[in-house]
Protein backbone atom coordinates (compact mmCIF):
# COMPACT_ATOMS: atom_id res chain seq x y z
CA UNK A 1 0.00 0.00 0.00
CA UNK A 2 2.55 2.35 1.11
CA UNK A 3 4.69 1.21 -1.66
CA UNK A 4 2.27 2.18 -4.43
CA UNK A 5 1.87 5.67 -3.19
CA UNK A 6 5.58 6.37 -2.93
CA UNK A 7 5.56 4.84 -6.58
CA UNK A 8 2.63 6.83 -7.68
CA UNK A 9 4.07 10.25 -5.58
CA UNK A 10 7.49 9.77 -7.79
CA UNK A 11 5.70 9.21 -11.16
CA UNK A 12 3.51 11.95 -10.08
CA UNK A 13 6.59 14.06 -9.34
CA UNK A 14 8.82 12.59 -12.59
CA UNK A 15 5.54 14.15 -14.32
CA UNK A 16 6.29 17.20 -13.01
CA UNK A 17 9.83 17.42 -14.13
CA UNK A 18 8.44 16.46 -17.92
CA UNK A 19 6.07 19.21 -17.65
CA UNK A 20 8.21 21.68 -16.21
CA UNK A 21 10.95 20.93 -18.67
CA UNK A 22 8.04 21.18 -21.58
CA UNK A 23 6.92 24.37 -20.11
CA UNK A 24 10.50 26.20 -20.32
CA UNK A 25 11.44 24.85 -23.59
CA UNK A 26 7.64 26.57 -25.07
CA UNK A 27 7.35 29.31 -23.09
CA UNK A 28 9.69 31.39 -25.77
CA UNK A 29 8.19 30.40 -28.50
CA UNK A 30 4.63 30.90 -26.69
CA UNK A 31 5.94 34.20 -26.05
CA UNK A 32 7.19 35.18 -29.14
CA UNK A 33 3.91 33.77 -31.10
CA UNK A 34 1.70 35.68 -28.62
CA UNK A 35 1.62 38.86 -29.75
CA UNK A 36 0.70 37.66 -33.34
CA UNK A 37 -2.22 36.06 -31.98
CA UNK A 38 -4.01 39.05 -30.60
CA UNK A 39 -6.06 40.48 -33.51
CA UNK A 40 -7.73 37.26 -33.49
CA UNK A 41 -8.03 36.45 -29.55
CA UNK A 42 -10.55 39.56 -30.19
CA UNK A 43 -12.14 38.11 -33.84
CA UNK A 44 -12.50 34.52 -31.86
CA UNK A 45 -13.36 36.45 -28.31
CA UNK A 46 -16.21 37.51 -30.46
CA UNK A 47 -17.35 35.34 -33.02
CA UNK A 48 -17.04 32.14 -30.53
CA UNK A 49 -19.18 34.08 -28.13
CA UNK A 50 -21.98 34.67 -29.85
CA UNK A 51 -21.85 30.92 -31.61
CA UNK A 52 -21.96 29.72 -27.93
CA UNK A 53 -24.94 31.86 -27.61
CA UNK A 54 -26.74 31.14 -30.52
CA UNK A 55 -26.08 27.24 -30.08
CA UNK A 56 -27.64 27.77 -26.67
CA UNK A 57 -30.39 29.61 -27.49
CA UNK A 58 -31.27 27.02 -30.14
CA UNK A 59 -31.34 24.23 -27.30
CA UNK A 60 -27.55 22.49 -27.61
CA UNK A 61 -26.03 21.90 -24.30
CA UNK A 62 -23.03 23.64 -23.72
CA UNK A 63 -20.86 20.04 -23.68
CA UNK A 64 -21.94 19.82 -27.40
CA UNK A 65 -20.82 23.40 -28.25
CA UNK A 66 -17.51 22.90 -26.69
CA UNK A 67 -16.67 19.80 -28.06
CA UNK A 68 -17.83 20.79 -31.97
CA UNK A 69 -15.63 23.74 -31.60
CA UNK A 70 -12.76 21.38 -30.35
CA UNK A 71 -13.16 19.15 -33.47
CA UNK A 72 -14.71 21.05 -35.98
CA UNK A 73 -13.07 23.96 -35.14
CA UNK A 74 -14.17 26.30 -38.38
CA UNK A 75 -16.23 29.82 -37.60
CA UNK A 76 -18.42 29.84 -40.44
CA UNK A 77 -19.15 26.05 -40.94
CA UNK A 78 -20.20 26.14 -37.03
CA UNK A 79 -22.36 28.81 -37.80
CA UNK A 80 -24.03 26.57 -40.74
CA UNK A 81 -23.99 23.86 -38.88
CA UNK A 82 -26.36 25.07 -36.06
CA UNK A 83 -28.77 25.40 -39.35
CA UNK A 84 -27.72 22.24 -40.41
CA UNK A 85 -28.79 20.62 -36.34
CA UNK A 86 -31.88 22.25 -36.47
CA UNK A 87 -33.59 21.04 -39.62
CA UNK A 88 -34.32 17.61 -40.40
CA UNK A 89 -31.76 14.65 -41.15
CA UNK A 90 -29.92 14.71 -44.07
CA UNK A 91 -26.62 13.35 -43.68
CA UNK A 92 -25.22 13.71 -47.50
CA UNK A 93 -26.64 17.35 -47.52
CA UNK A 94 -24.57 18.32 -44.41
CA UNK A 95 -21.56 16.87 -45.47
CA UNK A 96 -22.05 18.31 -49.05
CA UNK A 97 -22.43 21.71 -47.37
CA UNK A 98 -19.84 21.76 -45.26
CA UNK A 99 -17.43 20.45 -48.05
CA UNK A 100 -18.60 23.73 -49.56
CA UNK A 101 -18.73 26.30 -47.18
CA UNK A 102 -15.20 24.76 -45.80
CA UNK A 103 -13.79 24.44 -49.60
CA UNK A 104 -11.52 27.12 -49.43
CA UNK A 105 -9.34 25.24 -46.73
CA UNK A 106 -8.18 23.43 -49.61
CA UNK A 107 -6.57 26.06 -50.99
CA UNK A 108 -4.78 27.34 -47.47
CA UNK A 109 -3.76 23.68 -47.45
CA UNK A 110 -2.40 23.65 -51.11
CA UNK A 111 -0.81 27.06 -50.04
CA UNK A 112 0.94 25.47 -46.68
CA UNK A 113 1.99 22.49 -48.32
CA UNK A 114 5.67 22.89 -48.10
CA UNK A 115 5.63 25.15 -45.20
CA UNK A 116 3.32 22.70 -42.93
CA UNK A 117 5.90 19.50 -43.90
CA UNK A 118 8.90 21.00 -42.50
CA UNK A 119 7.05 20.53 -39.42
CA UNK A 120 7.25 17.31 -38.69
CA UNK A 121 5.03 15.40 -36.79
CA UNK A 122 3.46 18.38 -35.48
CA UNK A 123 2.06 19.25 -39.26
CA UNK A 124 -0.65 16.94 -38.46
CA UNK A 125 -2.44 19.12 -35.40
CA UNK A 126 -1.69 22.13 -37.41
CA UNK A 127 -3.17 20.88 -40.49
CA UNK A 128 -6.65 20.07 -38.40
CA UNK A 129 -6.16 23.92 -37.12
CA UNK A 130 -5.49 25.14 -40.30
CA UNK A 131 -8.48 27.75 -40.06
CA UNK A 132 -8.87 31.15 -42.21
CA UNK A 133 -7.31 33.05 -39.16
CA UNK A 134 -4.38 30.32 -38.29
CA UNK A 135 -3.79 30.48 -42.56
CA UNK A 136 -3.60 34.22 -42.56
CA UNK A 137 -1.18 34.64 -39.64
CA UNK A 138 0.83 31.29 -40.28
CA UNK A 139 1.09 32.64 -43.97
CA UNK A 140 2.64 36.04 -43.33
CA UNK A 141 4.38 35.42 -40.20
CA UNK A 142 7.89 35.32 -39.92
CA UNK A 143 9.80 33.74 -36.47
CA UNK A 144 11.61 35.74 -34.88
CA UNK A 145 15.69 34.97 -35.00
CA UNK A 146 16.26 31.48 -32.84
CA UNK A 147 13.02 30.25 -32.87
CA UNK A 148 12.15 27.05 -35.00
CA UNK A 149 9.66 27.70 -37.79
CA UNK A 150 7.30 24.87 -37.69
CA UNK A 151 7.23 25.33 -33.72
CA UNK A 152 6.41 28.98 -33.92
CA UNK A 153 3.57 28.24 -36.52
CA UNK A 154 2.47 25.25 -34.14
CA UNK A 155 2.23 27.82 -31.03
CA UNK A 156 0.28 30.08 -33.25
CA UNK A 157 -2.23 27.17 -33.53
CA UNK A 158 -2.41 26.16 -30.68
CA UNK A 159 -3.43 29.85 -28.64
CA UNK A 160 -5.52 30.43 -31.67
CA UNK A 161 -7.57 27.24 -30.75
CA UNK A 162 -7.47 27.69 -27.38
CA UNK A 163 -8.81 31.24 -27.87
CA UNK A 164 -11.96 29.84 -30.25
CA UNK A 165 -12.91 26.69 -27.62
CA UNK A 166 -12.95 29.49 -24.44
CA UNK A 167 -14.97 32.30 -26.12
CA UNK A 168 -17.41 29.31 -27.42
CA UNK A 169 -17.57 27.50 -24.20
CA UNK A 170 -18.01 30.91 -22.27
CA UNK A 171 -20.63 32.20 -24.94
CA UNK A 172 -22.80 28.84 -24.64
CA UNK A 173 -22.73 29.13 -20.95
CA UNK A 174 -23.88 32.70 -21.12
CA UNK A 175 -26.23 31.67 -22.86
CA UNK A 176 -27.61 28.49 -20.87
CA UNK A 177 -28.30 30.56 -17.62
CA UNK A 178 -28.40 33.77 -18.97
CA UNK A 179 -32.16 34.86 -19.81
CA UNK A 180 -31.65 36.39 -23.08
CA UNK A 181 -33.90 37.36 -26.69
CA UNK A 182 -31.14 35.76 -29.19
CA UNK A 183 -33.80 36.33 -32.53
CA UNK A 184 -31.97 37.44 -34.86
CA UNK A 185 -28.28 36.55 -33.38
CA UNK A 186 -27.87 33.91 -36.37
CA UNK A 187 -27.55 37.23 -38.63
CA UNK A 188 -23.75 36.98 -37.59
CA UNK A 189 -23.35 35.01 -39.91
CA UNK A 190 -24.96 36.16 -42.85
CA UNK A 191 -22.30 39.56 -41.70
CA UNK A 192 -19.81 37.37 -41.55
CA UNK A 193 -20.35 36.21 -45.18
CA UNK A 194 -20.95 40.21 -46.58
CA UNK A 195 -18.21 41.04 -44.72
CA UNK A 196 -16.03 38.23 -46.42
CA UNK A 197 -17.52 38.81 -49.64
CA UNK A 198 -17.03 42.64 -50.14
CA UNK A 199 -13.06 42.07 -48.98
CA UNK A 200 -13.14 39.42 -51.88
CA UNK A 201 -14.71 41.90 -54.19
CA UNK A 202 -12.30 44.48 -53.45
CA UNK A 203 -9.41 42.57 -53.58
CA UNK A 204 -9.55 40.87 -57.04
CA UNK A 205 -9.94 42.00 -60.37
CA UNK A 206 -12.08 40.58 -62.08
CA UNK A 207 -15.88 39.84 -60.62
CA UNK A 208 -17.06 36.78 -62.97
CA UNK A 209 -16.76 34.51 -60.78
CA UNK A 210 -18.64 35.93 -57.92
CA UNK A 211 -21.24 37.00 -59.93
CA UNK A 212 -21.49 33.24 -61.59
CA UNK A 213 -21.73 32.40 -57.95
CA UNK A 214 -24.35 34.48 -57.18
CA UNK A 215 -26.44 34.08 -60.56
CA UNK A 216 -26.81 30.17 -60.58
CA UNK A 217 -27.36 30.17 -56.77
CA UNK A 218 -30.12 32.69 -56.85
CA UNK A 219 -31.53 30.73 -60.00
CA UNK A 220 -31.21 27.43 -58.18
CA UNK A 221 -32.96 29.14 -55.07
CA UNK A 222 -35.84 29.93 -57.07
CA UNK A 223 -36.15 26.96 -58.89
CA UNK A 224 -35.49 24.18 -56.33
CA UNK A 225 -36.88 26.25 -53.07
CA UNK A 226 -35.05 26.88 -49.74
CA UNK A 227 -34.82 23.31 -48.83
CA UNK A 228 -33.25 21.45 -51.98
CA UNK A 229 -31.50 24.11 -53.89
CA UNK A 230 -28.00 23.83 -52.43
CA UNK A 231 -26.63 20.71 -54.11
CA UNK A 232 -28.07 22.02 -57.55
CA UNK A 233 -26.32 25.29 -57.31
CA UNK A 234 -22.81 23.17 -56.17
CA UNK A 235 -23.19 21.63 -59.59
CA UNK A 236 -23.95 24.46 -61.42
CA UNK A 237 -21.40 26.86 -59.69
CA UNK A 238 -18.38 23.70 -60.65
CA UNK A 239 -20.22 22.84 -63.74
CA UNK A 240 -20.43 26.44 -65.12
CA UNK A 241 -16.13 27.07 -63.84
CA UNK A 242 -15.96 24.21 -65.68
CA UNK A 243 -16.87 25.11 -69.15
CA UNK A 244 -15.84 28.79 -68.68
CA UNK A 245 -12.39 27.60 -68.00
CA UNK A 246 -10.47 28.86 -71.14
CA UNK A 247 -12.23 32.50 -71.05
CA UNK A 248 -12.19 32.95 -67.64
CA UNK A 249 -8.21 32.53 -67.50
CA UNK A 250 -8.10 34.72 -70.06
CA UNK A 251 -10.24 36.88 -67.87
CA UNK A 252 -8.33 36.53 -64.55
CA UNK A 253 -4.78 36.46 -66.42
CA UNK A 254 -3.68 32.88 -65.00
CA UNK B 1 -36.10 17.68 -35.05
CA UNK B 2 -33.31 15.17 -35.00
CA UNK B 3 -32.99 12.38 -32.60
CA UNK B 4 -30.21 12.23 -30.23
CA UNK B 5 -28.69 9.53 -32.19
CA UNK B 6 -29.18 11.79 -35.64
CA UNK B 7 -27.67 14.95 -33.96
CA UNK B 8 -24.51 12.77 -33.09
CA UNK B 9 -23.46 11.49 -36.67
CA UNK B 10 -24.74 15.04 -38.08
CA UNK B 11 -22.17 16.23 -35.83
CA UNK B 12 -19.33 13.44 -37.10
CA UNK B 13 -20.47 13.98 -40.73
CA UNK B 14 -19.75 17.93 -40.08
CA UNK B 15 -16.26 17.37 -38.26
CA UNK B 16 -15.23 14.74 -40.68
CA UNK B 17 -16.62 16.75 -44.01
CA UNK B 18 -14.20 20.00 -42.39
CA UNK B 19 -11.67 18.09 -41.41
CA UNK B 20 -11.57 16.66 -44.85
CA UNK B 21 -10.78 19.76 -46.69
CA UNK B 22 -8.23 20.37 -44.66
CA UNK B 23 -6.08 17.23 -44.64
CA UNK B 24 -7.24 16.29 -48.34
CA UNK B 25 -4.15 18.47 -49.89
CA UNK B 26 -1.57 17.01 -47.97
CA UNK B 27 -2.77 13.87 -48.72
CA UNK B 28 -3.46 13.78 -52.32
CA UNK B 29 -0.29 16.10 -53.12
CA UNK B 30 2.84 14.78 -51.05
CA UNK B 31 5.56 17.20 -50.30
CA UNK B 32 7.54 17.85 -53.73
CA UNK B 33 5.03 17.28 -56.54
CA UNK B 34 3.34 19.69 -58.29
CA UNK B 35 -0.46 20.47 -58.35
CA UNK B 36 -2.64 19.40 -61.28
CA UNK B 37 -3.73 22.54 -63.48
CA UNK B 38 -7.02 22.09 -63.09
CA UNK B 39 -6.75 22.19 -59.37
CA UNK B 40 -4.70 25.06 -59.66
CA UNK B 41 -7.48 27.42 -61.82
CA UNK B 42 -9.95 26.26 -59.40
CA UNK B 43 -7.85 27.31 -56.37
CA UNK B 44 -8.43 30.88 -57.80
CA UNK B 45 -11.90 31.17 -59.28
CA UNK B 46 -13.76 28.59 -56.69
CA UNK B 47 -13.51 31.06 -53.26
CA UNK B 48 -15.48 33.80 -55.04
CA UNK B 49 -18.03 31.45 -56.45
CA UNK B 50 -18.77 29.49 -53.23
CA UNK B 51 -18.51 33.15 -51.13
CA UNK B 52 -21.47 34.44 -53.17
CA UNK B 53 -23.31 30.71 -52.59
CA UNK B 54 -22.80 31.32 -48.88
CA UNK B 55 -24.20 34.88 -48.96
CA UNK B 56 -27.56 34.09 -51.25
CA UNK B 57 -27.47 30.54 -48.48
CA UNK B 58 -27.79 32.42 -45.31
CA UNK B 59 -30.71 34.67 -47.31
CA UNK B 60 -32.49 31.39 -48.56
CA UNK B 61 -35.44 32.11 -45.84
CA UNK B 62 -36.03 35.42 -46.44
CA UNK B 63 -39.95 35.66 -47.59
CA UNK B 64 -40.59 38.90 -49.21
CA UNK B 65 -44.54 38.39 -48.44
CA UNK B 66 -44.40 37.55 -44.80
CA UNK B 67 -42.98 39.24 -41.51
CA UNK B 68 -40.80 42.02 -42.67
CA UNK B 69 -40.98 41.66 -46.25
CA UNK B 70 -37.40 41.10 -46.36
CA UNK B 71 -36.66 44.93 -45.30
CA UNK B 72 -35.13 44.06 -42.24
CA UNK B 73 -32.57 42.13 -44.03
CA UNK B 74 -32.03 44.75 -46.86
CA UNK B 75 -31.31 47.60 -44.26
CA UNK B 76 -28.82 45.29 -42.10
CA UNK B 77 -27.47 44.25 -45.54
CA UNK B 78 -27.10 47.80 -46.04
CA UNK B 79 -25.59 48.60 -42.97
CA UNK B 80 -22.56 46.25 -42.90
CA UNK B 81 -21.70 47.09 -46.51
CA UNK B 82 -21.34 50.75 -45.64
CA UNK B 83 -20.08 50.32 -42.26
CA UNK B 84 -17.86 47.52 -43.99
CA UNK B 85 -16.36 50.27 -47.07
CA UNK B 86 -15.70 52.91 -45.14
CA UNK B 87 -14.42 51.53 -41.08
CA UNK B 88 -13.21 48.33 -42.87
CA UNK B 89 -13.25 46.88 -39.36
CA UNK B 90 -14.75 43.34 -39.70
CA UNK B 91 -16.35 42.90 -36.04
CA UNK B 92 -17.45 46.88 -36.21
CA UNK B 93 -19.58 45.87 -39.63
CA UNK B 94 -20.44 42.35 -37.97
CA UNK B 95 -21.34 43.79 -34.36
CA UNK B 96 -23.65 46.96 -35.48
CA UNK B 97 -25.21 45.13 -38.60
CA UNK B 98 -26.18 42.06 -36.14
CA UNK B 99 -27.89 44.72 -33.48
CA UNK B 100 -29.63 46.58 -36.09
CA UNK B 101 -31.14 43.16 -37.77
CA UNK B 102 -32.10 42.38 -34.15
CA UNK B 103 -33.76 45.54 -33.41
CA UNK B 104 -35.43 45.52 -36.76
CA UNK B 105 -36.80 41.88 -36.70
CA UNK B 106 -38.59 42.96 -32.85
CA UNK B 107 -40.25 46.11 -35.14
CA UNK B 108 -41.63 43.96 -37.86
CA UNK B 109 -41.97 40.57 -36.30
CA UNK B 110 -46.14 41.62 -35.64
CA UNK B 111 -47.18 42.39 -38.91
Amino acid sequence: MLKKLISAVNAAHNLNVIVTRCKNAAKPVIQAAFPNTIPIMAGYGCLGFALGILMSASGFSPVITIIMSLIVYAGSGQFVAVNLLLSVFNPLGAFLLELMVNARHVFYGLSMLDKYNDAGRKKWYMIAGLTDETFSTNCGVKPPPGIDRGQFMFAITILNHVYWVTAAAFGAVFGAFVRFDANGLDFVMTALFIVIFIEQWLKEKNHASALIGFLLSVACLLYAGAESFLIPAMLAILLALTVLRRPLERLYKL
Amino acid sequence: MMTAGQIIITIAIITASVQITRFAPFLIFPAGKPTPKFIQYLSKVLPSAAISLLVVFCLKNVNIFYGGHGAPELIAIAAVTALHLWKRQMLLSIGVGTVIYMLLIKVTLPF
